[in-house]
């Protein structure tokens, strides 16, 4: 958080525009589908995981969601399958990762490639799909209310609010951590840990539909190439910035709004600054690569015994 | 019908997937097989696919991938994973082009520029794992977003530039398009390459030690490897092989898409998990890469010429790779316990109801108690006497189960010393001529021990059964020996499938697993010459010399083999249908044969000898303290004469001091008894035996009456 504040602080200072108003809602807007889907990432962080198909799945399901709507299902009835959708590719994962026990970064990897695979070919053959008009309960969810502020931001804070008290205040969410902790006490004190694992994945996926539903309320379409594009790393970035641990066991709400805030600086900063996305992708990358490598120092891991795919 | 069945145990499908299975090459002839289908395939679904035009296009386009693939599989039989490689290979194929075309820099120096970049990159990678700590799987995946960054930012800077250069060398023009005897140069590159990575991993100190880290990091680290640097070379070799698939790249395209590349680590990880390359490290080689290779290759391309949607061949792939990784994590779990679970193989032995043992039977094998009459040497102070053995100047020798060779001192065994240390397990000994303690070793072979305690080998190995899936050349299990007159040493070898502390389970099998072995000290080489016998245990030469007995464990009979005389390599049945399962068999000093049973039969234990199928169900459902066993819990000696004839039994009821008797020796008026898993000797005097026979006199004192009867009687006969 001192961090954010502190780069924040700084592009005030050097970036001309960047302290207004409507700058602070341009980027809250901005950041808020990032922050939704850290909130997915950061479930299966903490249980030791990790999702690599977020965005695919995300892609995909909404994808799905617009198709029907277009296709002229109701809009409710549409969404309800892509969510559907979007479940049973996080059960998938999650089967694949405790009960076949594919290490959770192939896994879903290659779930990705494979979804969004397929959608392509049987569903979406044109990478994207335009929202057409008329849905305006759906596009809302882009708009701003009164006085302002920006719905995503709200999306955001409503998540952010239940997927804290999730963690912090249920049995399940608090089994998430024991998970991630130690997978081995966990399951041995009797937590059933294959379901808890398909749970994570499946919440993970959950919350990235409803990131994607609030890309498809922006800009009124699903662009499938956003599943090729480094958004994931951004998630996983603002998860691993934020100070929830790859190692698992560590890590809120809390760290991820503030990575969020980051990395919503950060991006901020560089666009108003008219960097080029490769070069955004480089900067990104190389924060990213201190980051892991803080994060490895700090919570180092027994190498020894480590698993490939850890 | 009984005959057929006969034949199915006998012949077991079992038993040849479970030989199969142990094989190391089984591991690659999986994806092999899928690579062979998947290329028959192609040839059946599109014209000209096996022509050589199309052959040699795809041997053009083929190394780039394969390369890729190699730089993959190097992180990965390391315990690692470098995902960086497609970014990499991008990056390689546009530094080339801009080194060559835009620099103008001579064709050998841009080869070096490139392969510097490659370890550069490599370099950073290994750098952050091996030193940092990082994890392999997100710092390739950072990295490779970085340099794909960089790249798609630099060939946007030279898109045109790079469309206009067209400067070219014979050099650059031959590793693009040309033919060395018609097959592609890139593809002899590849060869070369391959073989040189082949020979890096499995010959050369650096590479052998990056396997020695993936297999395990603690045991490397333990045996003195650098393990960090290990991994920083794995990473920089990688870099290297991706970078020179990056200059054939470019070689052969002259230009730099911006899809260059992309996805390209996937295929290559998807190709070495396809290949059978474990994900936990160190199990692998680079020729199971290429095979993985070859068939992610082949899909793609015959999939893009059958005019497949490309993101279908995506999907493709996403689900190889997952169901590779399934198969390969559950293979690497779950191999042992699916061959523990049909290894054992049991077959069918059919026995006829054995003479009775009840004490008023009236038959040679009428149980009593003269067992109890035996006093104990050396009780608690030895560990499983298998065998034992008596020299001349009657001091006892007897194995232990630590792997020596133990000796009590005459008259009164009370000084106890370990007389030589072979290791293993010893079993059978026998004395030479020259006084030399030859012993069976289990796990090891058989093994000498001179009179001045020096151990020496007589022979670990066999000839190879060529039928046989099972490489049986090694000695597995030998058990007990004996000496011919001529030197000769006849030896048997229980089972080959099996270790001494399994012997039950072979027991279970009853199968033919064992065989008879004659070493010739004139050669130096051994040869079977009886194989597939049920667990032969006790070998002993006839009093004559004309033969050699012995004795079948589980199938409770004693077998004549004749070795010198009319009859000389032919085997007859001598005592059939024992009432226990017989072990040593020794020289008698009236000239008969002392026999020790190591287990009672029990028409239970006879019944599920008849029924393989229930041996099977016991075996995989039940766990093992709670297997039916053969009754070991017996102490008996039974003495029997050259036609056969059983002729008196001793017996130790219950075994409360002599249970599982395998040995017995006669020496001098007295008979001394090990046994496998006691903690004593016994000594019983024999009363009118002769006192002054020993067993050493009996084979090698030309003056002693026994062995100077030796040809007399054949005569006779």
């Amino acid at each position: 958080m001192g961090f954010a504040v502190a780069a924040a602080a700084v592009f005030s200072i050097t970036l001309p525009g960047f302290f207004s108003v409507g700058n602070a809602l341009a980027l809250a807007r901005a950041v808020s589908i990032l922050g939704v889907l850290a909130l997915g990432m950061a479930l299966v962080v903490i249980g030791r995981g990790i999702d690599l198909s977020q965005i695919a799945t995300l892609a995909v399901s909404a994808a799905l969601a617009v198709t029907l709507i277009n296709a002229g299902l109701s809009s409710g009835v549409a969404l309800l399958l892509g969510l559907v959708l979007a479940v049973t590719i996080g059960v998938a994962n999650g089967f694949l990762i405790a009960v076949v026990e594919i290490p959770a970064l192939f896994a879903t990897l290659a779930m990705g490639l494979f979804v969004v695979g397929l959608t392509r070919a049987f569903v979406v053959p044109h990478y994207q799909v335009f929202l057409s008009p008329g849905h305006d309960g759906l596009l809302a969810l882009g708009r701003n209310v009164a006085g302002g502020i920006p719905v995503p931001l709200l999306v955001f804070a409503g998540c952010a609010v239940v997927v804290h008290v999730f963690l912090s205040r249920t049995v399940l969410g608090r089994f998430i951590y024991a998970h991630g902790d130690n997978v081995a006490a966990a399951r041995l004190s009797g937590i059933g840990v294959r379901p808890l694992t398909m749970l994570e994945y499946a919440l993970s996926a959950t919350i990235g539909y409803i990131g994607g539903l609030m890309m498809v309320a922006s800009t009124a379409l699903m662009h499938l190439q956003i599943a090729e594009s480094t958004l994931i790393f951004d998630v996983i970035l603002v998860v691993v910035l934020g100070g929830v641990s790859l190692v698992g066991g560590r890590g809120n709400v809390f760290s991820v709004v503030a990575g969020t805030l980051l990395i919503g600086v950060l991006l901020n900063g560089m666009t108003i600054m008219n960097l080029d996305t490769q070069t955004q992708d480089i900067i990104k990358g190389i924060v990213l690569l201190a980051a892991i490598g803080i994060d490895s120092y700090m919570h180092p891991r027994e190498e020894e015994t480590a698993k490939q795919g850890d | 019908m009984d005959s057929v069945r006969r034949l199915w145990y006998r012949h077991s499908p079992q038993l040849f997937i479970s030989e199969l299975l142990e094989k190391r090459w089984m591991e690659p002839i999986v994806p092999f097989t899928l690579m062979c289908l998947v290329f028959l395939a192609f040839v059946l679904t599109i014209p000209g696919y096996a022509g050589w035009p199309n052959l040699q296009q795809l041997m053009r386009s083929f190394p780039e991938q394969a390369l890729v693939a190699m730089a993959m599989a190097v992180a990965v039989l390391a315990g690692g994973i470098d995902l960086s490689v497609g970014a990499v290979f991008a990056m390689a194929n546009f530094l080339a082009l801009y080194l060559l075309q835009i620099l103008g820099l001579p064709f050998p120096v841009m080869i070096i520029g490139v392969l510097a970049f490659g370890a550069l990159v490599g370099a950073i990678n290994g750098g952050l794992i091996a030193y940092a700590k990082t994890r392999p799987f997100l710092t390739t995946m950072v990295v490779l977003i970085v340099v794909r960054a960089s790249y798609n930012k630099l060939t946007t800077a030279y898109t045109r530039e790079l469309a206009s250069a067209s400067e070219t060398s014979d050099a650059w023009d031959f590793l693009g398009i040309g033919t060395i005897f018609g097959i592609p140069v890139n593809m002899v590159c590849l060869v070369l390459i391959g073989l040189a990575a082949h020979i890096y991993l499995t010959r050369l100190r650096p590479g052998l030690q990056i396997m020695a880290v993936g297999s395990s990091r603690k045991a490397a680290r333990h045996a003195g490897i650098d393990v960090k640097r290990s991994l920083f070379t794995a990473y920089v070799v990688s870099g290297l092989l991706t970078a020179f698939a990056g200059i054939l790249y470019a070689a052969r395209q002259n230009s730099s898409g911006t899809d260059t590349g992309v996805g390209w680590e996937v295929n290559a990880l998807a190709a070495v998990v396809l290949g059978g390359i474990s994900l936990a490290g160190g199990r692998g080689t680079i020729a199971r890469a290429l095979i993985g290779a070859v068939i992610i290759f082949l899909l793609i391309n015959g999939l893009v010429q059958l005019g497949t949607h490309g993101s279908l061949t995506t999907a493709t792939i996403g689900f190889l790779l997952i169901a590779a990784v399934g198969f390969n994590v559950k293979w690497q779990k779950n191999k042992g316990k699916v061959l523990q679970k049909i290894y054992v193989s049991p077959t069918l032995v059919e026995f006829t109801p054995p003479p009775s043992i009840a004490r008023d039977a009236g038959t040679a094998f009428a149980e009593n108690d003269r067992l109890h009459a035996a006093e104990a040497i050396a009780y608690e102070r030895i560990e499983g006497p298998e065998d034992v053995i008596l020299d001349r100047q009657d001091n006892l020798y007897t194995v232990n189960r630590n792997g020596s060779i133990i000796r009590f001192l005459a008259p009164d065994y009370e000084v106890r010393e370990e007389f030589a240390r072979i290791g293993g397990r010893p079993l059978g000994m026998a004395m030479d001529r020259e006084e030399n303690l030859i012993v069976c070793v289990a796990g090891m072979g058989v093994y000498g021990v001179r009179p001045d305690r020096s151990v020496f080998k007589v022979t670990d190995e066999t000839n190879r059964s060529w039928l046989r899936l099972k490489d049986d050349s090694r000695l597995y299990l030998a058990d007990d020996l004996d000496i011919a007159p001529d030197g000769k040493i006849y030896f048997s070898e229980a089972t080959i499938r099996y270790d001494l502390a399994d012997w039950a389970l072979d027991g279970f099998e009853g199968r033919g697993n064992g065989r008879l072995i004659c070493h010739d000290p004139a050669t130096g080489r051994s040869t079977t010459i009886l194989k597939d016998l049920a667990f032969p245990n006790g070998v002993c030469l006839a009093h004559d010399a004309q033969s050699v007995l012995w004795a079948s464990t589980w199938l409770c009979r004693i077998h004549r083999l004749w070795i010198a005389g009319p009859r000389a390599g032919q085997c007859e049945i001598l005592v059939d249908n024992l009432p226990g399962y017989p072990d040593n068999i020794n020289r008698a000093s009236d000239g008969t044969y002392w026999l020790a049973l190591v287990g009672i039969r029990s028409p239970v234990y006879d019944l599920a000898m008849a029924d393989p199928g229930f041996r099977v169900r016991m075996v995989k459902q039940i766990p093992p303290d709670e297997w039916l066993c053969p009754g070991i819990n017996y102490g008996c000696i039974a003495k029997f004469d050259d036609d056969g004839t059983v002729l008196e039994t001793l017996w130790d009821p219950g075994g409360h001091s002599h249970p599982t008797i395998t040995s017995m020796r006669e020496h001098k008026g007295h008979l001394y008894i090990g046994g496998l898993e006691n903690n004593r000797i016994g000594r019983l005097r024999l009363p009118g035996a002769d006192p002054t026979w020993t067993s050493w006199a009996s084979y090698w004192d030309d003056a002693s009456p026994s062995a100077g009867r030796r040809a007399p009687v054949r005569e006779m006969a």
